[in-house]
């Protein structure tokens, strides 16, 4: 009985429904980075790597120059350069996308973690060097309980929301959007008809680069102010676990990415109650949620939803 | 006044010279005919005028001046259209943003999906080219498809429009309406090209004739001044006989049957809706019918690759339903898959790991853990004989055989296995007539052996030539069982367009 | 050109090339590469020890890498060796604790089953998925990684804790331990480098002498073809994982058995990871995937080596990303060199 006590008073802690919000963004805005890949055809299971290196970036250019949004930019610099790469080893080389993908983890890791020492003379971690601040909107943070959610938030959580209304006009009401999601499909048919289906390719996987680094950003100087090895933690993958469950759609992506933050916070919310005891060793058990919850839903959902016919799967012009 | 003239036009593609320095020229307002077998350069030479393949050699006139195509946009540019054999649609889109795709209309940074839908419903009214402009291409019939192909042409403003095999994939009557458009086209002026291997489509049609073999032209001919024996010699380079002959045999018990199939395709919609029939010994049973209309789904479920709803399959009278693929064929059940290269062939198998293929398990090529690789070779080189496989080469990768070898593997396998039953699927799609022929005894062969054939073909002359029986199959029923000798190639067209067999009698 | 040839070839030059690379990078942060490598080379091979111990990393990367190769020929990509080889080891070092009673006759085989089936178990699941909903093993794999992480993580801060400091589980019995096959200094090396060679060898057996192995391929290369000849997908799907996982599984029991003696949470330290690019270098193929472990293994062992100069030891995970991105998108590799001999 505690326990369901427990669950109800996390449930009404308006606390609860921020960090949801926050746990969130990143997903959001990785999650639609794979939307903007996957819906032209380039399965990108790299995001988790871009987000290392945009954290990573976010974090040196804060430091240097002591402006996070130089920083922020910056980490939207090199997700695009990762980006590029697997666009060109995909696009241009037909080499196999999971693959590639694998290897720009892999090549994101070893960069961030090789650079530590030589730039902030230690490895690991590094110091504070500065963040966003949070957002407060007078009057609205003084509405109760809504007040709590709402009032201060980090000025990532509204772009995320605004990047989800532009990218759903972007894909479904623009030329560029017709285009994208008829490459993704039949890129054959799209090329017959002047389409530059590498061009719109590239567009899409470059666009998952800017998304999957604002993302890497969050983590860092958005919510933390500081870089640490492996700071992605998996999430580029939870992302495009939404990026499925929401049917490549960039409002269902933000639904599922919802849902996955509220997982996250339920866990953090549920460690801290003071109604029933939680010791220290059980914390891992409580932190594998999120990702148990991801292999249901990619299980649950991955027949249902719609796949672009043309994912993953290079596009080939005869001589 | 030529519309299209390509003078010595050469292209290589590795180890094959698909055209080898062909010209054709193509008057304005006509509707000309490209014959030829399988492979004889047709369709490369088309995608060449419509800049999906760059010549190696030779120049291109539109309406006289010389044009250099370097994409379909250029095409687009110089008034060119074309309907491709796989129609070029994006099934998740609907008929609308499917014609305008590449020519969007736009309305400040918004694509102005009104005045798309408007353009598309005025091209279809002037053309009268029926076409619900809301729906999406996976929900519309093939007939319909190929409208909203014709009016993709149309809407970018092509004079010239080529069809690249367009009535293959329709009913005798379908046909008859293609035919109908392409008339009303020409009236208003459009020069149409028109390739087929269907003579007398191309005898109906079309104005004139260019004939070509082994990528090389071999006549330009006046459609009215010619008739299909001189085309066909032109084709094939010698006397073609248009039929083999067929052995009466007398057919024995009954080896299999179904009762009352229903099975569901991939979308979850009935597509095979209570069908019965039996096969017996000795006996050559085809389905007609237009591609889409259940042959796919009804082949799967009797050959145990897709699930079965209800009713029942009877083997040698034993109740098989519910086996799967590897049961039937300890039955002595084979099957040639329609789909060579999805179904038949791993590509990536050499020939002697390609032939052993469901009989791997067993001796003499195995010992149900082992593999005994010399019986196997030898049973590989004995085959490729048999069959004339070529090249000679056990270790040749399935994916590097030609079509027709590939098929004759395939077709190798399945009859050397000796089953009573036999399911063969669209056994000569893409082959040429060697091959064909070829094929065909084969399956001949085994009839007069007593095995059990059930044959499912597109093509409705190879459905006369082989079968004892008819069945016309639409919409996932049969509309009527009929025999070749006593029925004409119209009355099962009738029948493919969902009229029953009663209904076709009474006239 | 040659097509066996090529597949030596690609990587051959893809690690060039990448070797090229970080010699750059190596400029670009003011050391000297000749100093690098020199160091790299001293600590792989520079001495008895040195030998030794890049035997000892070799050994689980040759299963690591076994296993994703064995993936790879069957069609999946189990990116989750690393989860498999903590599961793996992780329980198997639970019950080998207990195994003092037992002779090493018994104990060794027994505690080496105990990691396989349990590495099988957990790759099986992510297979079973594959074939039930088609849930992508890439996705499920990674996940499994990670709750093995998390899990492993509370059994030595909880239940199996001992002692204080790194948390780790109790020593296994004494008769569960691999017999030592040289000892030079303080370095004691294993038969386990005798169990990943056994290994490949089976590998290479199962899949080009057996029935079993025709089945996996054809399932690997083309589900439909195989349906259609009576072989099942789906049992084949997981069956490969199974597989797959044992191998992987049978890295985590090398490592306990042979090297830590206990489970701690290094044990894996990324080296299922590392069979990734182990299995494309070797191309699949188990001879390949043999000198591709030795040749990682080195890069390892050297890595430290190259630390201590201030080179920091990442450098590794970026030599094998940049080989992994040139085999996988292999037509880079393939233009350069027809472009060399068109020059030549």
């Amino acid at each position: 009985m505690r326990i369901l006590e427990a669950i109800f008073l996390v449930f009404i802690n308006p606390l609860f429904y921020k960090i949801t919000l926050t746990a969130a963004t990143p997903l959001i805005f990785a999650s639609l980075g794979g939307v903007y890949s996957e819906i032209t055809g380039v399965v990108n299971i790299a995001l988790e790597g871009i987000m290392l290196l945009g954290a990573f970036t976010s974090v040196l250019f804060t430091w240097l120059t002591g402006n996070v949004w130089i920083g922020v930019f910056m980490a939207v610099i090199s997700g695009l350069a990762l980006a590029w790469l697997h666009a060109w080893g995909s696009i241009k080389w037909a080499g196999n996308q999971v693959v590639l993908g694998t290897a720009l983890i892999l090549i994101a890791q070893g960069v961030t973690g090789f650079l530590m020492e030589p730039i902030f003379g230690k490895p690991g971690q590094t110091d504070f060097v500065g963040k966003v601040e949070e957002l407060r909107i007078p009057g609205l943070a003084d509405i109760p309980f809504i007040g709590k959610v709402f009032g201060e938030l980090s000025p990532f959580v509204y772009m995320a929301f605004a990047a989800v209304a532009f990218s759903w006009w972007l894909i479904y009401k623009t030329r560029l959007g017709l285009r994208m999601r008829s490459v993704g499909e039949n890129p054959e048919a799209a090329d017959t008809l002047g389409i530059n289906v590498y061009g719109i390719r590239y567009f899409g996987v470059l666009m998952s680069g800017v998304w999957a680094g604002l993302a890497g950003a969050y983590l860092s100087v958005g919510e933390v102010g500081h870089f640490r090895e492996l700071m992605s933690g998996g999430r580029g993958f939870i992302a495009l676990a939404a990026m499925i469950l929401g049917n490549y759609n960039p409002v269902g992506a933000m639904l599922a990415s919802l849902l996955f933050g509220a997982s996250s916070a339920f866990a953090n919310q549920m460690q801290s109650s003071s109604l029933i005891h939680v010791s220290a060793t059980v914390k891992p058990l409580f932190d594998m949620i999120p990702f148990v919850l991801t292999i249901i839903v990619v299980a649950g959902f991955v027949g249902k939803s719609h796949v672009p016919k043309a994912d993953g799967v290079p596009y080939e012009k005869e001589a | 006044m030529y519309a299209v003239e390509m003078v010595n036009i050469v292209k290589k593609f590795p180890g094959v010279l698909a055209n080898d320095h062909v010209t054709i020229r193509v008057k304005k307002g006509e509707i000309h005919a490209i014959v030829g077998e399988n492979g004889a350069g047709k369709s490369t030479l088309m995608n060449q005028l419509y800049g999906l393949y760059h010549p190696d050699e030779g120049e291109i006139f539109i309406n006289g001046e010389k044009v250099t195509i370097r994409g379909p946009k250029d095409a687009i540019k110089n008034g060119i259209g074309m309907v491709h054999q796989h129609f070029m649609l994006v099934d998740t889109l609907t008929v609308a943003e499917n014609v305008v795709l590449g020519s969007e209309p736009v309305k400040g940074l918004n694509f102005d999906m009104k005045k798309a839908r408007q353009d598309v419903k005025d091209l279809s009214e002037k053309y009268g080219l029926f076409v619900d402009v809301d729906a999406k291409i996976e929900d519309i019939p093939v007939g319909m498809q190929q409208r909203v192909e014709i009016i993709k042409t149309l809407y970018r403003g092509a004079n010239i429009i080529i069809l690249d095999e367009p009535t293959a994939v329709l009913t005798p009557q379908e046909v008859e309406e293609l035919f109908e458009i392409m008339r009303k086209l020409k009236d208003s002026g459009k020069t149409i090209l028109f390739i087929s291997h269907k003579l007398h489509e191309v005898m109906e049609i079309s104005d004139r004739i260019t004939v070509m073999r082994l990528g090389k032209v071999t006549g330009e001919l006046e459609t009215s001044k010619t008739n299909p024996k001189e085309i066909a010699r032109h084709m094939v380079g010698r006397e073609v006989v248009l039929r083999v002959t067929k052995e009466p045999h007398e057919p024995k018990e009954v080896v299999f049957e179904i009762k009352d199939l229903v099975v569901k395709d991939n979308r979850g919609l009935t597509a095979v809706n209570g069908i019965s029939f039996n096969v017996r010994k000795g006996e050559i049973v085809g389905i007609a019918g237009v591609a889409g209309n259940g042959q796919t789904e009804l082949v799967e479920a009797i050959t145990g690759l897709r699930k079965i709803e209800s009713g029942n399959i009877y083997f040698e009278g034993k109740d098989v339903t519910g086996f799967n693929p590897k049961q039937l064929r300890e039955l002595g059940m084979a099957h040639i898959p329609e789909d060579r290269l999805k179904h038949g062939l791993i590509k990536e198998f050499e020939a002697y790991y390609n032939v052993i293929l469901g009989q791997h398990y067993k001796y003499p090529f195995s010992n149900g853990t082992f593999l005994y690789h010399d019986n196997i070779f030898n049973y590989t080189k004995d085959l490729m004989e048999e069959f004339d496989v070529r090249p000679r080469k056990i270790d040749h990768l399935g994916g590097n055989f030609s079509g027709g070898n590939q098929q004759k593997l395939v077709v190798g396998r399945e009859i050397k296995t000796n089953p009573k039953f036999l399911v063969v699927a669209q056994p000569t799609r893409g082959l040429d007539v060697g091959a064909i022929e070829f094929i065909h005894k084969q399956i001949l062969k085994m009839r007069s052996l007593d095995a059990g054939i059930l044959l499912i073909s597109m093509e409705l002359e190879e459905i006369f030539s082989l079968s004892d029986r008819i069945l016309v199959m639409y919409e996932g029923e049969i509309m009527g069982e009929v025999k070749p000798e006593e029925t004409t190639i119209e009355e099962v067209g009738l029948m493919m367009t969902g009229h029953r067999f009663e209904e076709v009698r009474r006239g | 050109m040659n097509k066996k040839f090529m597949a030596i070839l690609v990587p051959v030059v893809s690690v060039l090339i990448a070797l090229a690379i970080s010699t750059i990078i190596i400029i670009l942060i003011g050391k000297n590469p000749i100093d690098a490598y020199g160091a790299l080379i001293k600590g792989s091979f520079g001495s008895k020890q040195a030998i030794a111990d890049t035997v000892i990393k070799t050994t689980p990367l040759i299963l690591t890498g076994l296993a994703v190769g064995f993936g790879f020929r069957a069609g999946v990509f189990n990116i989750g060796a690393e989860g498999q080889m903590v599961m793996g080891a992780l329980i198997a070092a639970t019950f080998a604790s207990n195994f003092g009673f037992l002779p090493p006759l018994i104990a060794i085989p027994l505690t080496i089953l105990i990691a396989m089936s349990v590495g099988a178990g957990y790759a099986a699941i992510a297979g079973f998925l594959k074939a039930k909903t088609g849930a992508h093993e890439v996705v499920t794999t990674i996940m499994l990684n990670w709750i093995a992480t998390y899990f492993a993580s509370y059994m030595v801060t909880g239940p199996l804790k001992v002692g204080s400091g790194t948390p780790k589980s109790p020593e296994i019995a004494d008769s569960a331990q691999l017999p030592i096959l040289m000892k030079v200094g303080a370095i004691e090396m294993s038969a386990g480098i005798i169990i990943a060679i056994i290994a490949a060898i089976f590998m290479y057996i199962l899949l080009n002498k057996t029935t079993t192995g025709y089945e996996i391929k054809a399932v690997g290369f083309n589900p439909y073809a195989a349906e259609y000849g009576g072989i099942s997908v789906s049992k084949n799907i997981v069956l490969a994982m199974a597989i797959s996982g044992a191998l992987a599984g049978l890295a985590g029991a090398t490592e306990l058995m042979g090297v830590h003696h206990r489970f701690l949470g290094e044990l894996s330290g990324g080296k299922g990871f590392d069979g990734i690019s182990i299995a494309l270098i070797g191309q699949n193929n188990p001879i390949g995937i043999i000198f591709a472990a030795f040749l990682i293994g080195a890069l390892r062992t050297g890595s430290n080596e190259m630390q201590f100069i201030g080179v920091p030891k990442h450098m590794v995970m970026i030599i094998q990303g940049i080989v992994i991105f040139l085999v996988a998108a292999d037509r880079i590799v393939r233009t350069i060199m027809i472009r060399k001999r068109v020059e030549k």
